[in-house]
């Protein structure tokens, strides 16, 4: 990125769960802020500018929902922007928090992500009823299923990856206290016997519902200098799109997301994504995505990304771990879930991770993804002060 | 052109919306009429009272009770009510300052005319004979005359206020409370949000439809890329310029990529489990979405030709339903090459 | 580092039409997008960076804003984001991003259809969920509560407001995109009847489909452009507290600290693009901003000759950057709005050099 260094400071999640009964949407919210102000010893009053992101509101049924927000957000007398990017906005959000830390327009700028996805039911927002068209699937599952399938079609990848995918992360899950889902007693054969929703697509494979909320502080030099909390560096961020759906479309592995690793990797001065990155937590709401994204990524050659998978290369003890947190698959609050990305990343450069900490991690990769896999929002942040 | 297609589209979704304590301790007081507010890092009585402090942002805990009667600080006069707003009869909404309380409440204020309403007219709470624990436990407000009564008449469903319900209360001093009641708090509401629509389909989606009529299947061709898109959805979208060359497309084609459905939809009259596919017509550039009929899902693959089946002609409408499924040509299997570039 | 300077070069919008049912959102969209870009002869995949605001309550379909992006063209895949606010503030995210230097030029839409639903209602859906959207307040209530406590408090009465409606639909008769042309006197509209007493039908907006779009450029490219771009000499924008009771209704503190951060009281200004789309709102303005006689007041017409929800703000913007790109304004304020009553606004100090 360019003009002031761009450094996260403070990192607060909720315990995400399937339903929080005891917050309103404004105490989940507020959960997550005070924490990530906590981490960074700061208060209300030194937030210069709010920037929050959630996914469609018919999720809670309120319309913009951040005029009802502003107060709970510290936001009144402030800059309060609201980004909506389908399910890359918790990334775009970061993003555009970042870009008001290196334009010098603020100092200091708290970002946040959530969803409350108990308030009413997501699989009727993402299915509102339209008119003249047939409805034929329900969830998101059935629409993702026949591009996993194309890209085990294109790959010749065996068809236990996916479960490989899910046993990992969910172990993972369990060095993460914020993960919603901890199932203690997980085992690779229930992974397999769990049933088949959308073939090729099990219910093991698929994310939860969840309440959560993710916020970062995001600041300058100056302020990182005063962080009492090692800060992560931003070493570069980008956002790209492209259309829904159109002829010549690669659904397996989007331009739109290549390009857009590229344009991060350049910023940052990588080169060998594969051996210059040391974590990555990237947006797997459906196992057989991190096989995908890992070649889409630039960390395997085209159809070569189960490989990774298949020989424990991203496990948490592996030399290239994915979703160290137990990532989408383990906690998906859908606006929240880019943002969530984003600070584990950041987390684990600060060393910071807890049990689920990556020994010695420096440059972590965020990466989220959302609409009809047509957008794209990433991050690689380092422990070290970008150069030049 | 054929006309545009409209049909009504209604969004309406129940909110379960859980409340925090502050919230909850507020509607649970509304059902046991007693009207809390919180106070503020500045001292002042928010009414009613906000989680968080709308100066500080700190968390606000400090609940205390206040009066039943106050002050309208502004008002309007609402003529004509509309659905879902407190009176059915004309009503004034009104901002009021309940005494004890240092901001307003926006409610509903009954009053036969703008004549009775100014602001700094005295009003009194109306409750509602059975309280849940929602802002609708207030009916709404009502005058107060100058002895402190109220005028006691009739309420929009024409019934006299109940005067049980309605003896007068003095302004009284705040006084702290726990927020407890006595049986359980109310930890959260159930909204129903309905709003209708009037969805219209645009000019490139209404000639698709109408052709369907006719057991046509009508993409459009971008003039630029000179791609196919059906449906057309009125762009081509990596052009960014409209399709306006109408192309008979199908009816056979080629499935390209699918699943096998095992989750029964809500309001969805397909049995599980059944298939749904990419189809890419003859003709067209990028693959329709449907389902797959007439063989086992289990026999079901990449590069099965396949051909539209239609509903019995008085079933056919402006609507993909119209296309009830695809079913196997007979044709030999699409060779891969063939199809994969529009996987 | 100097900061770089960001100027509007371009202002395009459609007609703003009470029903558009024949249009779908990016049939209404792309037109504008083509007349944005063809006034600058740039592509969209020349474009540095592109923003859009919209909101899915206004016709009822979630993530209708990836719809529209099939009008803009995004292949190959661009530098992209969308706020779910009005496209004021997609144009503030877009002025950050150039600031920064990683673009040089950028593209700004919004579009609203608001004859699928209702609007006085859907609005009501921005409202606190638990304490006032039960009570289905509409937006015109909440603005007639707003003039009740202007006129209480001695700032306005009926009859200027019939005047401030009168003088900007009859301005809108130079404004071809205009939807409420043509005032019939102030006598006259004080006859009517009262929609929400004290605001009767000439105070209150047209409801409409529209949409609008600017193009942005720092520095030289700017100039590149556009002969006379409009330079953001400052942007800022401030959020209120939400609830009506907590704030004082004839005021607008966040638009005078927003002014304050954009250098508004550094100069005077000619004219002035207010985004009131209720007459009473642009008593409020006038004085948050401080706007004397000699300002010329929404030359357009303002929001209430035309008011495509979540495009009117952008169009402020841009109709002020017109004025600027043709010479009749040296240094103008433009602002937009959102949320209830005035909770939300955004201003904008736009120059020619």
């Amino acid at each position: 990125m360019r003009g002031e260094p761009v450094a996260v400071v403070g990192i607060g999640q909720t315990k995400h769960v399937s339903a929080r009964h005891d917050v309103s949407i404004a105490g989940l919210v507020r959960e997550a802020a005070r924490r990530a102000l906590d981490d960074a010893e700061l208060d209300w009053a030194d937030i210069d500018a709010v920037v929050i992101g959630k996914a469609p509101d018919f999720f809670e049924g309120v319309m913009m929902p951040e005029l009802y927000l502003a107060d709970a957000l510290g936001a009144v007398g402030k800059p309060l922007l609201r980004v909506h990017t389908a399910g890359s906005v918790g990334g775009s959000t970061a993003l555009v928090a970042a870009n008001l830390v290196a334009a010098r327009v603020h100092g200091i700028v708290l970002t946040l992500a959530f969803e409350k996805q108990s308030e009413s039911n997501a699989m009727w927002g993402l299915s509102l009823p339209i008119p003249f068209q047939q409805p034929l699937l329900a969830g998101a599952g059935g629409f993702f299923a026949p591009h996993i399938r194309a890209y085990m079609r294109r790959t010749g990848a065996p068809d236990t990856i996916g479960s490989l995918v899910a046993y990992k992360d969910r172990r993972n899950a369990l060095k993460n206290p914020c993960a919603h889902l901890h199932e203690k007693d997980i085992t690779l054969e229930k992974v397999q016997s769990s049933p088949m929703l959308w073939d090729p697509i099990r219910y093991s494979e698929t994310c939860p519902s969840s309440d959560g909320a993710c916020a970062m502080v995001l600041t300058g030099e100056a302020g990182a200098a005063r962080s009492p909390h090692p800060p992560a560096w931003v070493h570069g961020g980008a956002m790209r799109s492209e259309p829904t759906m159109f002829a010549g479309k690669d659904y397996v592995s989007p331009r739109a997301g290549r390009d857009c690793a590229a344009d991060v990797y350049r910023q940052a001065g990588v080169t060998d994504p594969r051996r210059e990155i040391d974590a990555v937590e990237m947006y797997v709401p459906f196992s057989w995505y991190e096989p995908m994204w890992l070649e889409n990524l630039g960390f395997a050659a085209e159809g070569e990304g189960w490989k990774l998978t298949e020989s424990g290369v991203t496990e948490l003890d592996g030399d290239l771990p994915v979703n160290p947190s137990g990532g989408v698959l383990s906690a998906n609050p859908i606006g929240a879930s880019g943002m969530i990305r984003f600070a584990e990343a950041a987390l684990q450069v600060r060393g910071r991770a807890g049990e689920h900490q990556v020994d010695g991690a420096r440059r972590a990769l965020g990466h989220a993804y959302g609409g009809g896999a047509q957008f794209f929002s990433m991050w690689l942040v380092g422990s070290e002060r970008p150069v030049g | 052109m054929p006309e545009v297609l409209s049909a009504p589209l209604v969004v309406e979704f129940p909110f379960t919306r859980s409340l925090g304590p502050v919230q909850s301790a507020f509607l649970t007081g509304l059902r046991e009429r007693t009207l809390l507010g919180v106070r503020a890092s500045d001292g002042r009585i928010l009414m009613p009272p906000v989680e968080y402090d709308p100066v500080t942002a700190e968390e606000l805990r400090d609940l205390v009770e206040v009066a039943g009667t106050g002050t309208v600080t502004t008002w309007a006069w609402n003529p004509h009510p509309r659905p879902g707003q407190p009176l059915t009869a004309p009503f004034a909404w009104v901002l009021v300052r309940l005494d004890g309380a240092d901001t307003a409440l926006l409610h509903a204020l009954d009053a036969r005319g703008p004549e009775e309403v100014s602001s700094g007219t005295r009003v009194r709470v109306r409750w509602a004979a059975e309280r849940r624990g929602a802002i609708t436990d207030i009916v709404c407000f009502e005058r107060l005359d100058e002895g402190g009564r109220p005028d006691g008449h009739a309420d929009s469903q024409g019934k006299k206020s109940r005067q049980s319900d309605n003896r007068p209360e003095r302004p009284r001093a705040t006084t702290p409370h726990t927020g407890r009641f006595d049986g359980d708090p109310v930890t959260g509401i159930v909204t129903a949000a309905r709003l209708d629509y009037t969805y219209t389909s645009g000019r490139a989606q209404s000639r698709f439809l109408t052709a369907l009529t006719g057991r046509r299947i009508i993409g459009e061709r971008c003039p630029d890329c000179r791609k196919t898109y059906v449906p057309p959805r009125g762009a081509c979208p990596t052009c960014g310029v409209a399709t306006d060359e109408q192309v008979e497309v199908g009816p056979r084609g080629t499935v390209t990529t699918y699943c096998v459905v095992n989750v029964k939809a809500r309001n969805l009259d397909i049995e599980v489990p059944y298939v749904y596919a990419h189809i890419a017509l003859d003709g067209a550039d990028l693959g329709l979405h449907a389902r797959i009929g007439g063989i086992p899902y289990d026999q079901v693959r990449m590069g099965l030709r396949v051909e539209a089946v239609w509903v019995d002609d008085d079933r056919l409408a402006p609507t993909l339903a119209s296309v009830d499924h695809f079913r196997p040509t007979g044709e030999p299997d699409a060779d891969y090459d063939t199809y994969k570039e529009l996987l | 580092m100097m900061p770089r300077e960001v100027a509007i070069v371009a202002f395009a919008q459609a007609p703003t039409v009470r029903r558009s049912d024949q249009l779908s959102e990016v049939e209404l969209l792309m037109p504008v997008l083509h007349d944005v870009l063809g006034q600058v002869g740039l592509r969209a995949g020349e474009i540095g960076f592109t923003c859009s605001g919209s909101s899915d309550y206004l016709a009822g379909r979630a993530f209708s804003f990836t719809m529209a992006l099939d009008g803009v063209g995004a292949w190959p895949p661009i530098s992209e984001s969308h706020v779910e606010m009005d496209g004021a503030w997609a144009l503030y995210e877009a002025w950050v991003a150039l600031l920064t230097g990683q673009a040089d030029t950028a593209l700004v839409y919004a579009y609203g259809k608001s004859s699928p639903g209702s609007v006085r209602d859907v609005l009501t859906r921005q409202l606190d969920p638990y304490y006032v959207a039960p009570l289905w307040p509409d937006s015109v209530s909440l603005a007639a509560l707003q003039a009740q406590a202007l006129i209480d408090a001695g700032h306005t009465d009926e009859r200027e407001l019939a005047g401030i409606a009168a003088r900007s639909r009859t301005a809108a008769e130079a404004n071809p995109s205009a939807q409420l042309v043509g005032s019939a006197p102030p006598d006259v509209l004080l006859a009517e009847e009262y929609v929400v007493q004290p605001l009767r039908r000439h105070d209150c907006p047209p409801v409409g489909d529209g949409a609008a779009a600017v193009v942005l450029a720092a520095g030289d490219t700017a100039l590149d452009l556009c002969p006379r771009p409009a330079w953001i000499h400052g942007i800022d924008h401030r959020v209120e507290a939400h609830s009506l009771g907590v704030r004082d209704l004839t005021d607008s503190p966040s638009t005078r600290l927003a002014a304050e951060h954009a250098g508004l009281f550094e100069a005077p200004v000619d004219t002035a693009e207010l985004h009131a789309p209720f007459t009473s709102q642009e008593v409020v303005l006038r004085r948050a901003l401080g706007l004397d006689e000699e300002v010329a007041v929404n030359p357009s017409g303002g929001a209430l000759a035309a008011n495509p929800v979540m495009a009117a703000g952008l169009i402020r913007l841009g109709e002020a950057a017109a004025a600027v790109h043709r010479g009749e304004s040296q240094r103008a304020v433009a602002h937009a709005t959102s949320g209830p009553c005035l909770q939300q606004n955004l201003v904008a100090v736009l120059e020619a050099r």
